[in-house]
């Protein structure tokens, strides 16, 4: 008999020597005490696999703000309240709290009931009120104007007596920019639990119905074929088809520089610029999605970084010359699910599964359009607003000297950003020296360096006693937490193949190729026809380049995750999850996925030499 | 009553005269499905000749009369039956049949496996020892004739008499049937489930096969691959690939052996997806036919055309009463409380 193995506690985790500062910085609310060694917590790599900036950590914050809110106190799930987090070494771990006094589930269940019960039975209307809603709160932010600070008040503020300077504005509008990505998060969490919910109600009918089901096969039931997160491939699509009709599809080619041509069509006359226009209109809204899940600033859109889209459009271009139809077949995706649908029914065996089956799959195809598709608005468009206004302000501050670089923003909290505006607003009404200049340089210098040596220590994926079972709902769904994946989790490292990595079985298949290890958006352009992509988070916007790939291996994703329904839809071989792979799979390298068990074999050791 | 029927002749129904294999092979050949030729000699067949045994020495009323906790008497019966099964004259007809209708399947001595094929359901679910004497690889009408006679003579193992005295059988209505097909040289062969072996899913198609014939597979010789396709989607959820470290193969003169697998064919999948995909459409087929799931063997020629050798109903998981999984709700979002916990 060996040792229970089991994960370490709150306490037993130290703070990497030399960061201390950098930690201390984090919020006091989050930081690890005592007591917390008495709870279950895990490590949320599957929405923060790298160490936070410090500004970055508002994602988590406001998320849990709002997930707190509707689970505990807006729609009273019975047995489950919000998520507690806490930061150490950037990293982001959560707990779940339970209810389990009986008294209290049963007072929450009659509360549930008619407010959840209520949203289905309206889920209509109050989701097209939602995009109604969502769409008002990014006019809002798109509405924030830059913030600048004359040398002088124009003329015009005396004129209309306006009665408020321009460094009033600062304040006003950072505010309002943090408010409404807090109001995003509230809108985000208003239908998310509730749509996961009855999606997971009918994936356990089928489990039970089907013990050897794959979440495949239940996914492509529900799967909706409208979402707003297939537009931006869609969009990509067009400009390919505009090129050829247009005549200047020559000019994109996969070793193209993207400014060089941009500046080219410009020049090229009507033809080129016509495209150019039409490249306007698909990047508005369309190209607002984040290359990665949004919650990094650096996760950049397309619309900041035309790499993602540009890389794709060679492949279309060549495609329609050949006359290949590259049209999403919407209504003979529709027809098969159906047929899906009514196939799993028919091998029911009694005549009431086949009428429950009936309500659950006809309440999973209500709900399920929400679930596809806020992340298009919330993660992507909005969450880009936002990172790119806070930009601004760096740029603003940048050019006051209270640091070098726009981006190193990044490393104030969302607090201390705001001391800096007010010291700036400061400093311009006083018509001093602002004292940002001479603070925070070194300060920014220290969180970088503790940022680089925290993604050099690996952190554990779990802290504390692991409970018998994991009964809340919210992590279940939002993080496929199960006993089992803890379990597999102690004994990680002890057996199986050095050459081999699990994860989930996203869409089945069998390709070896060679591994392209792509690390950020910017080395989209080195993938190649026919290789695999491995990388760390992958993301339903980077679907313009499934065409190309053989598979797709990612390091974090579970087998609901956007990355693995794009998979299935494209009919590519794909293994998430796994932990790993960018670390351990060398660009280069031959490498054997099997979509349908979720392995991936590294075949050569050696990376294959490249063709010039 | 003819000594002989052919596969296309007849189906499921003919169950009492051409017994439970060869009732299935015809209903499969008349359905369409590509399954190598053959006859059945009927129960007809074996009747007329054992009333010409009868007619020498008693048989039925031997074994009527036998002490089954008796093993010497037993053995002794049972080795004097068998023996007169194997040695005694056939009546001209049934010989002459049964070599003509050979000789129109095999014209150029192509080799046949000769299989018992019992009438009785019991004796069918009861893999009882004795009763599914299958032979392999049978060449010229000798031996196959031979073959016969020795699948007849299973009848009267030790295990197949004590069986019948103990379930009260009576020795009356006993009779067996025999097939005789055209045997397919395997380039891989297994079976395949259209219903989970494990968990009684309906959802799935379960595929093991093997290098060679499929009697590796069946006698357990040989571990084999091991493929779970989805019945409606296709797709492959699970493929263990197993070391196969030898395989069954025509042996010169007749019969079957063993080889080693040589260390490159021994890892490789037995089955291509394509080929696997051909078999899911095979098996869906026939359970469509039958309207219940099917465990089903199946071989794939030289050429990789799929061939089916023999479906039966499954019966484990079908004799299982089908609760209903969820009762109907009144209102269908009381479901969800499965999953919010409020319903322990």
């Amino acid at each position: 008999m060996s040792d229970p193995k089991s994960f370490p506690l709150p306490s037993d985790l130290t703070v990497v020597p030399g960061t201390e500062g950098a930690q201390a910085a984090y919020p006091y609310y989050t930081q690890f005490v005592p007591e917390d060694d008495g709870k279950f917590w895990f490590y949320n790599s599957m929405h923060f696999p790298e160490p936070m900036h410090h500004f970055d950590m508002i994602t988590a914050e406001a998320a849990y703000v709002a997930l707190g809110a509707f689970n505990t106190r807006v729609h009273v799930l019975p047995t489950a309240k919000g998520i507690e987090h806490r930061i150490i070494n950037g990293r982001v771990y959560i707990g779940g709290v339970a209810v389990t006094d009986p008294e209290e589930i049963a007072e929450r269940v009659g509360e549930f009931q008619q407010r959840a019960f209520y949203y289905y039975e309206h889920w209509e209307r109050l989701y097209d009120q939602w995009k109604v809603k969502m769409k008002a709160l990014i006019a809002d932010a798109q509405a924030l104007p830059r913030p600048v600070l004359p040398d002088y008040e124009p003329l015009e503020t005396v004129h209309s007596g306006k009665g408020i300077a321009s460094n009033h504005a600062l304040l006003d509008i950072y505010q309002k920019q943090i408010e409404g990505y807090h109001r995003m998060w509230h809108h985000h969490f208003e239908f998310l639990l509730l749509g996961y919910g009855a999606y997971m109600t009918f994936f356990d009918f089928c489990k039970k119905a089907f013990p050897e089901i794959s979440d495949q096969a239940i996914s492509r039931m529900v799967a909706g074929m409208e979402a707003e997160i297939f537009r931006p491939d869609e969009e990509v699509k067009r400009l390919a088809r505009r090129a050829v009709e247009l005549g200047v599809d020559r000019h994109f080619t996969d070793e193209m520089d993207i400014e060089t041509v941009l500046a080219e069509l410009d020049k090229v006359g009507n033809a080129g610029k016509e495209w150019l226009g039409e490249l306007e209109t698909s990047r508005n809204p369309w190209f607002n999605v984040s290359s990665g899940d949004g919650f990094y600033h650096y996760h950049r859109s397309w619309q900041d970084d035309l790499s993602m889209p540009f890389a794709a459009l060679p492949g279309y271009i060549e495609k329609i010359k050949a006359g290949t139809n590259i049209e999403r077949p919407t209504a003979q995706l529709i027809e098969e699910r159906n047929q899906l649908v009514s196939d799993y029914r028919e091998l029911l065996d009694t005549d009431e599964d086949r009428a429950t089956y009936d309500q659950l799959i006809g309440l999973a195809h209500r709900v399920f359009p929400y679930v596809e598709g806020h992340k298009f608005y919330c993660e992507h468009w909005y969450t880009n607003l936002f990172f790119n206004k806070i930009r601004e302000f760096g740029a603003l501050l940048r050019d006051h000297g209270f640091w070098e670089r726009e981006e190193d923003i990044f490393h104030l909290t969302q607090y201390e950003v705001e001391s800096a505006i007010i010291d700036l607003m400061l400093a311009w009404g006083v018509g001093s020296e602002p004292r940002g200049p001479s603070h925070w340089p070194a300060i920014v210098a220290q969180r970088a360096a503790a940022i680089e040596e925290w993604a050099k220590h690996p952190t554990s994926p779990a802290l504390g006693a692991v409970p018998d079972v994991i009964d809340d709902p919210a992590i279940v769904m939002l993080w496929g937490i199960t006993r089992e994946n803890l379990d597999s989790w102690l004994n990680e490292g002890s057996e199986g193949d050095p050459n081999e990595l699990k994860g989930f079985a996203a869409c089945s298949g069998v390709v070896e190729g060679t591994a392209r290890v792509v690390k950020s958006v910017a080395e989209i352009g080195r993938i190649r026809q026919g290789d695999i992509l491995v990388c760390q988070v992958t993301n339903p916007t980077w679907s313009p380049i499934f065409q190309k790939i053989g598979a797709a291996v990612s390091d974090i994703g579970g087998s609901m995750s956007h990355m693995a329904i794009v998979a299935r839809e494209y009919g590519l071989p794909a293994v998430v999850g796994t932990g790993s792979a960018t670390t351990r799979i060398k660009d280069g390298m031959r490498i054997r996925v099997d979509g349908g068990r979720g392995i991936v074999t590294i075949l050569e050791d050696e990376p294959v030499l490249e063709d010039a | 009553m003819s000594s002989v029927a052919w596969f296309k002749d007849v189906g499921i129904a003919d169950r009492p005269t051409v017994g439970g294999k060869g009732g299935s092979l015809g209903e499969l050949t008349q359905a369409g499905i590509a399954v190598p030729p053959g006859f059945v000699v009927t129960t007809s067949g074996f009747e007329t000749f054992l009333e010409a045994l009868e007619a020498r020495a008693p048989v039925r009323a031997r074994v009527a009369v036998l002490d089954p906790s008796d093993l010497g008497a037993a053995t002794k019966l049972s080795e004097e039956l068998r023996r007169r099964v194997i040695e005694e004259p056939m009546p001209a007809e049934v010989e002459q049949a049964i070599r003509a209708a050979y000789a129109e399947l095999s014209p150029n001595g192509e080799p046949v496996a000769v299989r018992s094929s019992a009438t009785t359901e019991d004796a069918e679910d009861a893999s009882f020892a004795g009763l599914q004497d299958t032979f392999l690889w049978v060449l010229g009408p000798d031996q196959m004739v031979a073959r016969v006679r020795e699948c007849w003579g299973s009848l009267y193992s030790i295990e197949s008499m004590t069986y019948r005295l103990k379930h009260a059988i009576p020795e009356e209505g006993v009779a067996m049937a025999v097939v005789v097909q055209r045997m397919v040289d395997a380039m891989c062969a297994g079976v395949m489930f259209t219903r989970s072996p494990t968990t009684g899913d309906k959802s799935v198609i379960t595929i093991e096969g093997a290098w060679g014939l499929g009697s590796a597979v069946v006698s357990g010789e040989v571990t084999p691959d091991r493929w779970v396709l989805g019945k409606i989607t296709g797709e492959i959820s699970v493929r263990d690939i197993s070391d196969k470290h030898a395989r069954q193969v025509p042996a010169e003169g007749g019969g079957i052996h063993e080889v080693a697998n040589e260390a490159a064919i021994a890892t490789q999948p037995c089955l291509t997806d394509e080929q696997l995909m051909a078999l899911r459409e095979v098996g869906r087929r026939i359970e469509r036919h039958y309207g219940k799931a099917q465990d089903i063997e199946w071989a794939l020629d030289q050429a990789g055309n799929v061939l089916l050798l023999q479906s039966r109903p499954e019966t484990v998981w079908s004799a299982k009463d089908a609760a209903p999984i969820a009762p109907v709700a009144a209102n269908p979002l009381s479901h969800v409380m499965n999953i919010f916990g409020g319903r322990k």
